[in-house]
């Protein structure tokens, strides 16, 4: 039988020269602040703090501070221990046995046990819950997910069991070699049964809530602030330097910069479109930009209700081909963010881009290339709607890339916004013929973005359907070499051109410089308070 | 009055049943779902949320649990966004923080709106009179989403005085630029009703006659001539006080206060229908609340008004 423990997974070398893994890494010699608080500014108020219902980034950012998963990442984004120490695969990646340490602790001092995780999964996963994140734990592929959710079996036959109080057994339908990684996510963080019971739906509310992470909720005042202070039951509360985590919801992104300038909080992400240039000569110290795992692209339409010039493969990357990328991210955007030519961004692990051959060529070979196939096409008159969602940002890039279709292609656009609610539904209707959209990935490895286009997922809203594609995804689990045939897929993508990406996000961001210990390499973007130290004023 | 005042809240009732349906229509048939995400909800899981917030109910069914839970329960039901949080919760957080500050927009809007109305008027044409109107002028252009910014750059990052947001349990340094930004251009539309109509008042007969009987002009001001000259003024402050202690959407995402404005957006934008309805009913009420105190102090200032 094939063993794999975490200590192969990551550097063997890092871990056992840590010794015990310590939260905050403060080199020696550093001189701490006295002021040990970390502040920063989230862009909405998040509408859960419960981990099975939370959605979106500012949710995420708080859970990842008050609750600690089975596994969580470190500063490049690679699995670390969080509860579990460690965990065996078995032969084909169906079977994945976690073990649990044993000083993990919930804030009100009880133990954090296999039974924990068992409960909430199950809680994710029960339509009683209702969450719109149910889907996770489907996508994680853990047995009966989808029966639970479809509510033709019970929570209780979720393939997720507890050996004993530190051992926890995942059964998956199908090999998933990834899903240790899926385990960081907010989705299958552990919850406190009992307090649940007790309180219902407020048990997040401050003074209810209790939790396993690092820090404890003290305050939440919606679209104001929230606060946390340090869970001296944390297991590894002893390294735990920063004492204090606090949070203003700052709608407006300029005001945001306005108050970060008067020294308000540290941490404002993102920057306001356009201005990292200027803040990167004003503030070098504190302005960064790092990779992003999201792609931004135009999704064409070639399911009933599209145009039957896109279900012509010449057509689609005629459009792909004329879009110069550079003017998008050099000119309008200027935040770091990178010309994309593939769905998955260059940053996931395990994804090893194919040859694309325009990717190399001038704009203008690009050019040339796009009018000799819109030629031979020969569609007359081509007259497409471009729908996105309400946004400066977004109308700029439909603005520009609609010019440069128009002037070297002939092909004309109505720009079509519609505010967001609005805008999802008429994407999921398909009644678009090309649409804005965007796509980050829910863990670092291919699969999470090769996946919206398989055939009939939800999330495939221009309806491109490729046999042999699909195989390959199916293939991919099991296969010697994932790389390779992810490589494949993607290389299917730039022939049949179903979705044109346009860039790869990057997170241009202001850190104030006293904080030390920000993952800067987390393509993710996720971060842990507990990981940061404040470093004396010199 | 006591007839006139049963009357006016008869009416309230189905004014408010009123707005109740023409909100439900509204929502019934704009696009979008509460529940809508980019990466698409499996409709099982749709089917669930749906019969959690009772949307499997026919629209009928619905207005009539929604009205039923208000009036035996004032139960304005869960909000659909925020899952812990009832709308009451919301309301009750939210509404206190902007009373606050719209309260102490009014009182500043109206003394010093009245008086620099009053001062104008009696220094008709002189320096103070131009100076007076200049500024009000001045205010009334600058709506407060230009105001706030400048504010903040001015007293936060330049002077670094005050905050630039929040609200922290309504501590008076956090509430100072919000009423600013609030307060300004409602000054100045008080000053400038005040003024006019004060010229008006200081041209009638009956303040020529107890000038020539020998009062003084102070007399004069205060006892005849504020009243009638504040009639005008007081049928703006009815809908000018509403406006201010709801209205101030601008200054509650400007100024992250977490007052009521915020989740009165965020609700429309995401769908949020409960608590859409539950503010819609809140504002509805307030008006319909002060359209009727405006009523009966103009009752009270002028004597020829008789219901």
């Amino acid at each position: 039988m094939m063993r794999r423990t975490l200590l192969t997974v990551t550097s063997t070398a890092a871990l056992l020269a840590a010794g015990p893994l310590a939260a905050a890494d403060v080199p020696e010699g550093v001189e701490l602040a006295e002021d040990q608080s970390f502040s920063y500014r989230e862009l909405d108020q998040p509408a859960s703090i419960d981990p099975q219902l939370v959605e979106g980034v500012p949710g995420a950012h708080v859970i990842q501070q008050l609750f600690e998963g089975l596994m969580i990442q470190d500063e490049n984004g690679q699995l670390v221990p969080g509860v579990a120490t460690g965990f065996e695969a078995n032969e084909d990646n169906t079977e994945f046995t976690f073990t649990l340490r044993d000083d993990a602790r919930w804030s009100n001092g009880d133990p954090v046990t296999a039974g924990d995780f068992v409960y909430a999964w199950q809680r994710a996963a029960d339509p009683a819950t209702a969450s719109t994140y149910a889907w996770f734990v489907e996508l994680a592929g853990i047995q009966n997910a989808a029966e639970i959710i479809a509510g033709e079996a019970e929570p209780d036959t979720l393939g997720v069991e507890a050996v004993d109080d530190h051992t926890l057994r995942v059964s998956l339908v199908d090999p998933k070699p990834w899903f240790p990684q899926m385990t960081a996510h907010t989705t299958l963080a552990p919850v406190h049964q009992p307090t649940i019971e007790e309180h219902g739906d407020a048990w997040t509310n401050p003074g209810n809530i209790v939790s396993n992470g690092a820090y404890v909720l003290d305050e939440m005042q919606l679209n104001e602030y929230w606060s946390a202070s340090k869970n001296p039951e944390y297991w590894d509360a002893d390294n735990v330097v920063i004492e204090d985590v606090s949070s203003y919801i700052i709608n407006d992104t300029s005001q945001a910069l306005t108050r970060w300038e008067a020294g308000e909080f540290d941490l404002l992400e993102p920057v306001p479109a356009g201005s990292y240039p200027r803040l990167q000569e004003q503030y070098p110290d504190a302005a960064h930009s790092t990779p992003r795992l999201c792609t931004y692209y135009y999704t064409l339409n070639q399911g009933e209700n599209g145009p039957e010039a896109l279900k012509d493969p010449r057509v689609r990357q005629a459009l792909a081909l004329a879009i110069d990328r550079d003017v998008i991210v050099d000119r309008l955007l200027q935040g770091g963010q990178g010309s994309a030519f593939t769905f998955t961004p260059d940053a996931t692990d395990g994804f090893v881009a194919p040859e694309i051959e325009h990717a190399d060529w001038t704009q203008q070979e690009r050019d040339q290339r796009a009018k000799e196939l819109i030629e031979e096409a020969g569609y007359d008159d081509l007259n497409f709607d471009l729908l996105f969602n309400t946004d400066e940002s977004h109308r700029q890039i439909a603005t520009v890339i609609s010019q440069m279709w128009s002037q070297k292609l002939g092909v004309e656009t109505t720009l079509q916004n519609q505010e967001w609610s609005t805008y999802l539904d008429t994407r999921r209707e398909g009644d678009f013929d090309i649409a804005r959209a965007a796509w980050c990935g829910d863990y670092n490895e291919p699969s999470t973005f090769l996946g919206v286009l398989r055939t009939g997922v939800p999330q495939n809203s221009g309806s491109f359907s490729n046999e042999e594609y699909d195989a390959l995804l199916d293939q991919a689990p099991t296969a010697e070499d994932r790389e390779g045939i992810y490589t494949q897929a993607e290389a299917i993508l730039s022939e049949e051109m179903p979705v044109i990406p346009i860039y790869h996000y990057a997170n241009a961001f202001l850190l104030d410089p006293a904080i030390k210990g920000f993952p800067m390499n987390n393509v993710e973007n996720n971060w842990y308070v507990k990981n940061f130290y404040r470093v004396a004023e010199e | 009055m006591t007839s006139f005042i049963l009357r006016r809240l008869a009416v309230a009732i189905p004014t408010l049943l009123a707005l109740i349906v023409f909100s439900f229509l509204l929502m019934e048939f704009a696009p979008g779902s509460p529940f809508a995400t980019e990466r698409g909800i499996p409709p099982e899981v749709m089917a669930n949320l749906e019969a959690k917030y009772g949307l499997d109910r026919s629209l009928v069914e619905r207005m009539a649990i929604y009205v039923w839970n208000i009036v035996t329960q004032f139960d304005f039901g869960p909000s659909f966004a925020f899952s812990n949080r009832s709308v009451n919760d919301i309301i009750a957080q939210g509404f206190p923080v902007t009373l606050t500050y719209g309260v102490w927009s009014f009182i500043v809007a109206v003394a010093v709106g009245v008086s620099l109305g009053i001062i104008a008027a009696i220094r008709h044409n002189s320096s103070v009179d131009y100076a007076a109107v200049g500024f009000t002028v001045g205010a009334q252009v600058l709506p407060n989403f230009v105001m706030a910014p400048i504010l903040v750059l001015i007293f936060t990052l330049w002077l670094g005085w005050l905050p630039g947001g929040g609200w922290r349990g309504g501590q008076i340094e956090y509430i100072i630029l919000p009423v600013i930004a609030l307060s300004t251009s409602y000054m100045a539309s008080i000053a400038r009703i005040t003024r006019s109509s004060m010229l008006e008042v200081l041209n009638a007969n009956f303040i020529r006659t107890a000038r020539a009987k020998g009062l003084p002009m102070r007399r004069v001001i205060l006892r005849h001539a504020l009243k009638p000259a504040l009639l005008p003024v007081v049928s703006y402050l009815g809908p000018a006080f509403v406006g201010m202690i709801t209205g101030s959407v601008v200054i509650d995402v400007f100024f992250s206060t977490g007052g009521i404005g915020q989740f009165f957006v965020n609700s429309a934008l995401s769908r949020d229908y409960s608590v859409i309805l539950g503010i819609t009913i809140l504002f509805g009420a307030l008006t319909i609340a002060f359209n009727l105190l405006v009523d009966i102090a103009y009752a009270w200032i002028d004597p020829k008004i008789r219901y």
